[in-house]
């Protein structure tokens, strides 16, 4: 009998051991592994470092345009289940669409698998992130915003020519903190949450595709005009909230594939 | 009895299992003696060899360290005392020459910023390049890993290449200076030290040459130390930081705001300095039009120290560079278009203005670097 109940004991005492010695860092196979893809276009015309410096982009006005050069940030995506509750990815992702780096982004928190109908992220950072030089990465990639200007970090820079008047002029579309008067230090939050409907995760493994059009930049709700906000763009408050409004319909859910 | 010692068998072979999914923990370093590739974090039981290399601590200034990733350091050429110590011992020494006449440092002089102050340097013989002598600081920062004014060389290593074999710079062969170095009294047992061999190669000499350049690390500007909060600014010099880094001067783009202590991007534009090319920069590397006439973003450390200025060293000072960007930049195709005033010739400075911005400029002198002993020809 003693030995019975010392093998049972020690039976015991071996699966509690296996079911608790594992830690935290195992891999959680319950966890979902998910990977975004930052594409852009324009108007539906997929866009590439492969386009840039042709005059081949016509924006809603009417002007004929061609991008040197885009990067983009964004930060704190965040998924949403049916039932309102969301999860935040922690974390920022530098799209440099003329390098091509930062196209693709493979967070490593752990994501609880579930069902999830909504994505949204902030473009730029919002005023809890957006901290003077607080990214080394960013600090290297040139990426500060101007302490006269607010400091913090640029949320996006495209660059390119466009035809004015059949000359060709220069411009630098640079979007992040906002100044409402020139003359006083005071700022104004510009970053915005970008929605993008039509989610509908519910496997472990998805790779998920954030799509950029790039001529929504230039017509919704603004029609912006290159001739008049072309360059200084950066202290111009009036064109950093266009910026901000039109950002709102710039990206879209792309391609979703899931897999268990 | 039995059944006890079959029971405690199976426990040890149930934690065995049951040890799944931990780090694997040992030594990290690939210089030691008991590395272990498998390991994930270091134990801290590192072993070395007294006869081995020893690893160089790099000291990254304090700025640096606050506002940059760690330095890139390729981990086919770690920085080792040895491997340092040889490779300034080569950038000094003429022996990689033809003419037993010229090193590195002839054209890369620690008292002007390890740059030389001619627009062009003279080959051994006799011939003037095409292009200035660029200043060798804070290499072990430039990610993008593309060196010269072009861009044409990947790495430090690769960069010391170049100047060795051509022929208006020191004109030798690899084979000839290896050779020299091979039957010298001393380089043998030197290369043995840093790298475990006596048998002297190409990729030997570059790799000693390129620890020594990343050792090399201008952070001691006063722009620096008011970032420490040692010093503070004058007024001319607080204007001149407004000015660099708003688009009224808008120098920051490409130079950066302060909060990139490398005062560049290490990236290639064109600054409106022609209308049209003889040198073709970045675009004569890549056969891309769209990169003519593009040229690396040089540091703007220690410019007292670094005249003239520009790929072609066309400008002899710093008001000359301020002129150009205030009224003299030239259109060209592939004018960048953060060169945003340059419809109009440029930021249309002021006098003031000017002097503001030149004033700025040198808060990023650092005169402890051209002296610091650790660069000096040994």
């Amino acid at each position: 009998m003693r030995a019975k109940t010392l093998q049972f004991l020690l039976l015991l005492l071996s699966i509690g051991v296996l079911f608790t010695s594992c830690d935290d860092d195992d891999p959680v196979l319950e966890n979902s592994l998910l990977t975004f893809s930052f594409t852009q276009n324009f108007d539906g015309d997929a866009v590439s470092a492969s386009d840039f410096n042709q005059p081949k982009f016509y924006n809603e006005k009417g002007d004929t345009l061609s991008i040197t050069r885009l990067r983009y940030l964004i930060s704190d995506i965040r998924l949403y289940k049916t039932d309102g509750d969301s999860i935040v990815i922690d974390g920022y992702q530098l799209v440099d669409v003329t390098n091509g780096t930062g196209l693709t982004f493979a967070p490593t928190d752990e994501i609880p698998q579930g069902t999830y109908t909504g994505i949204s992220f902030i473009f730029g950072f919002d005023s809890i992130d957006n901290v003077d030089e607080a990214y080394p990465d960013l600090n290297l990639a040139n990426w500060n915003w101007p302490a006269m200007l607010g400091g913090g970090y640029h949320f996006m820079q495209m660059e390119g020519m466009f035809l004015d008047d059949g000359d060709t002029s220069l411009y630098a579309y640079h979007n992040g903190t906002a100044k409402p008067d020139p003359m006083v230090m005071e700022f104004e939050q510009n970053y915005f949450k970008a929605d993008l409907a039509g989610l509908a995760l519910n496997k472990t493994n998805a790779d998920i595709e954030i799509q950029m059009d790039i001529a929504e930049w230039y017509k919704n709700p603004h029609l912006w005009d290159l001739e008049t906000l072309n360059m200084m763009l950066m202290p111009n408050y009036n064109a950093q909230k266009m910026m901000q409004a039109n950002g709102k319909s710039v990206f879209s859910l792309g391609e979703v594939t899931q897999t268990d | 009895m039995n059944a006890l010692v079959k029971y405690l068998f199976l426990l040890a072979i149930v934690l065995q299992i049951a040890s799944c999914g931990e780090d694997e923990q040992g030594c990290t370093d690939p210089l030691a003696n008991n590395f272990n590739p498998a390991a994930i974090t270091d134990d801290g039981a590192c072993m070395y060899d007294n006869t081995g290399p020893t690893p160089y601590e790099l000291e990254i200034p304090q700025v640096f360290q606050l506002q940059l990733p760690p330095p890139f350091i390729p981990a086919d050429n770690p920085l080792t005392v040895e491997g340092v110590a040889l490779g300034k011992k080569l950038f000094f020494d003429p022996i990689l020459s033809a003419d037993n006449a010229q090193s590195c440092g002839t054209c890369h002089l620690p008292a002007s910023g390890f740059t030389e102050n001619n627009a062009f340097s003279v080959g051994i013989d006799g011939i003037a390049g095409n292009r200035n002598s660029m200043a060798i600081f804070n290499m072990a920062w430039n990610f993008n890993n593309k060196f010269f004014w072009d861009g044409r060389a990947i790495g430090a290593e690769g960069q010391a290449f170049g100047p060795v074999v051509n022929p208006i710079e020191m004109h030798n062969t690899w084979p000839n200076a290896v050779a020299s170095l091979q039957i010298d009294p001393e380089y043998p047992d030197l290369f043995d030290a840093a790298f475990g061999t006596s048998t002297i190669d190409s990729n030997l000499v570059v790799k000693a040459i390129a620890q020594f350049e990343r050792t090399v690390i201008s952070a001691n500007s006063k722009f620096d130390r008011v970032l420490l909060e040692l010093e503070s600014f004058t007024e001319s010099e607080v204007r001149g930081f407004n000015l660099f880094t708003t688009e009224d001067g808008d120098c920051f783009h490409c130079h950066g705001t302060g909060g990139n202590p490398l005062w560049t991007n290490n990236d290639f534009h064109n600054n409106g300095l022609d209308e049209t090319f003889t040198d073709k920069g970045l675009g004569a590397v890549t056969g891309n039009a769209f990169d003519d006439g593009k040229f690396k973003t040089p540091s703007l450390r220690n410019l007292v120290f670094t005249a003239p200025y520009m790929h072609d060293g066309r400008f002899e000072t710093i008001d000359e560079v301020i002129e150009h960007y205030s009224s003299g930049v030239k259109i060209s195709p592939t004018i960048d278009p953060l060169m945003q005033f340059s419809f109009q010739g440029g930021v249309q400075l002021d006098a003031q203005e000017k002097a503001d911005l030149k004033a700025f400029l040198l808060t990023l002198t650092d005169s402890s670097f051209i002296t610091n002993p650790d660069y000096q020809a040994p």
